[in-house]
């Protein structure tokens, strides 16, 4: 019995982090509410398709903030990319399917005009697209299984930003308070990656 | 014993009944005075059903004065309700200059009082694809226009709305990129149309802040951004004006910006709209957006012959 009960406080210590899931997707979950309860507003499948896709590039700036913080701060948080990059992947799959279901109501005609001629529609679908491989490959067993490839694959994480930040840009009539924080932060985090290592 | 004993007050502390009664009669006026700034603020209007109001159920008051795109008080929908507290609508002088041969100068307050004044029920499509019906209180463009005897020269007609950074927060904090103040145009005879409205009011009282107090444009089969608000002069021109979200992004906003699904935004589709007022997530609707907004028969001849998607 005792060492049962050791056993499962080593794994709640060592698994404790998976309810960071859930907690991360209370923004989601309140979107809803706030929705079904008139509290987005007179136009609120507008404001919950906005604020979903701003999640998703929160959660973004987020995942691409743990490796510069850790190389100029110091500060070892890389263990929460994974958290963080699937959050991201979470909202921008939420963003896109508040697009074509609540939006456009499933119309296909339309969504494939948007899709194939709009490049502010094209900009941000291809940046979930180029998130789903990294989604699906974000275990341990594809990153044994794949070895050096899984980094080089996992850089699309960087083009997936930028292809983001020019969709969210282009989301605003003009550049505006709302979106130039985000914009300079993820200038600033692209300005981190291409910085030369310091040589030891 | 009794088990409970009444405080009794020392007779000095009692306060005297003039003192009493003085004070309510204080407070009391203050409630008649702060009905009174309430009713200077939304005062009931003069007017009469007008034509072309077809039978359209107008969006709920709350939505027509609280989700507002109005840049000049902030770029958010609640801004424009939220902060024009400081905005002071009246008095206001409204001009009407340039190839006139009666330049007219308006007293906004007299024009308030106008026998002319009256209600249209007006569909409204913003070019961001949502759209609300909105019963406007107003005079018809056309009759103050004539008033001003236009010179035959005269093509176009430019608005200018009014610079005021020290009222408008929108327009000090430069947050928009906006050169204000905000311009539009028209073409003489758009103008000229009797559905073209100058509203003073909407929902029958005089116009709040937040809607382009206290006159503003309305052009009911062109895209909302084309109804200038807080309209200050009104110049007769033989040459197309600069129009504010042209010069911002003349790609997107066209000088016409005639409400038509076929001629899409760059990023999104016109062909529907977002019907404001559901507020409720899942039961929100979308319809088919009509050409010309459904003012073709009043304002098709306009355009005959013009290649829209070249003039969108």
């Amino acid at each position: 019995m005792p060492s049962d009960s050791v056993s499962a406080l080593r794994a709640v210590k060592r698994h404790w982090r998976v309810i960071l899931y859930p907690i991360g997707m209370i923004p989601a979950a309140w979107l809803v509410w706030q929705g079904q309860h008139g509290a987005l507003g007179a136009d609120p499948v507008n404001v919950f398709e906005r604020s979903l896709g701003l999640w998703a590039f929160r959660f973004l700036l987020a995942c691409l903030m743990l490796a510069p913080l850790k190389r100029f701060a110091g500060i070892n948080l890389l263990r929460y990319r994974r958290l963080t990059g699937l959050l991201a992947f979470f909202y921008a799959s939420l963003h896109v399917l508040a697009y074509i279901g609540l939006d456009h109501g499933f119309d296909w005609g339309v969504l494939w005009t948007d899709i194939t001629h709009r490049p502010f529609i094209i900009l941000g679908m291809s940046a979930l697209v180029l998130l789903v491989p990294l989604a699906l490959t974000s275990n341990a067993f594809s990153m044994r299984l794949m070895k050096r490839r899984w980094k080089v694959l996992h850089r699309l994480i960087y083009l997936a930003a930028v292809l983001a930040g020019i969709h969210f840009f282009l989301s605003f009539k003009t550049l505006n308070a709302v979106s130039a924080p985000y914009l300079a932060g993820l200038a600033l985090l692209l300005l981190c990656r291409v910085l030369p290592e310091k040589r030891r | 014993m009794a088990l409970f004993q009444y405080p009794r007050p020392q007779p000095s502390e009692i306060t005297p009944k003039e003192a009493y009664l003085s004070r309510r009669a204080l407070i009391g006026g203050a409630v008649a005075l702060s009905a009174l700034a309430t009713t200077a603020k939304a005062a009931s209007l003069q007017t009469h059903p007008g034509p072309y109001s077809g039978n359209l159920t107008p969006t709920p008051h709350e939505d027509v004065t609280h989700y507002n795109n109005f840049y000049e008080f902030g770029m958010g929908k609640a801004d424009p309700a939220a902060r024009s507290q400081d905005f002071h609508p009246l008095p206001w002088t409204l001009e009407i200059t340039g190839l006139v041969r009666k330049p007219v100068r308006l007293d906004v307050e007299q024009l308030l009082r106008s026998a002319a004044m009256e209600e249209r029920i007006y569909r409204m499509r913003c070019v961001e694809a949502w759209s609300m019906v909105i019963p406007w209180d107003g005079i018809p463009l056309a009759s103050l226009l004539k008033d001003a005897d236009p010179d035959p020269r005269a093509t176009h007609v430019a608005f200018e709305s009014v610079l005021r950074p020290s009222e408008m927060p929108g327009q000090s904090d430069g947050l928009s990129g906006i050169q204000w103040p905000y311009v539009e145009g028209l073409r003489l005879d758009e103008a000229m149309n009797p559905l073209t409205l100058l509203a003073l009011g909407v929902y029958g009282e005089t116009l709040p802040n937040q809607n382009g107090a206290p006159i503003r444009l309305v052009v009911p089969w062109k895209y909302g951004f084309k109804g200038i608000k807080s309209i200050q002069r009104i110049r007769l021109l033989d040459h197309e004006p600069p129009t504010t979200w042209n010069r911002l992004a003349s790609d997107e906003y066209g000088f016409y910006a005639n409400v038509n699904p076929q001629i899409d935004h760059p990023r999104w589709s016109q062909a529907t709209e977002r019907v404001i007022g559901a507020h409720s997530l899942f039961g929100a609707t979308r319809q088919p957006t009509l050409m010309f907004n459904g003012y073709g028969e009043q304002v098709a001849d306009l355009y005959r012959g013009m290649d829209l998607r070249k003039n969108f």
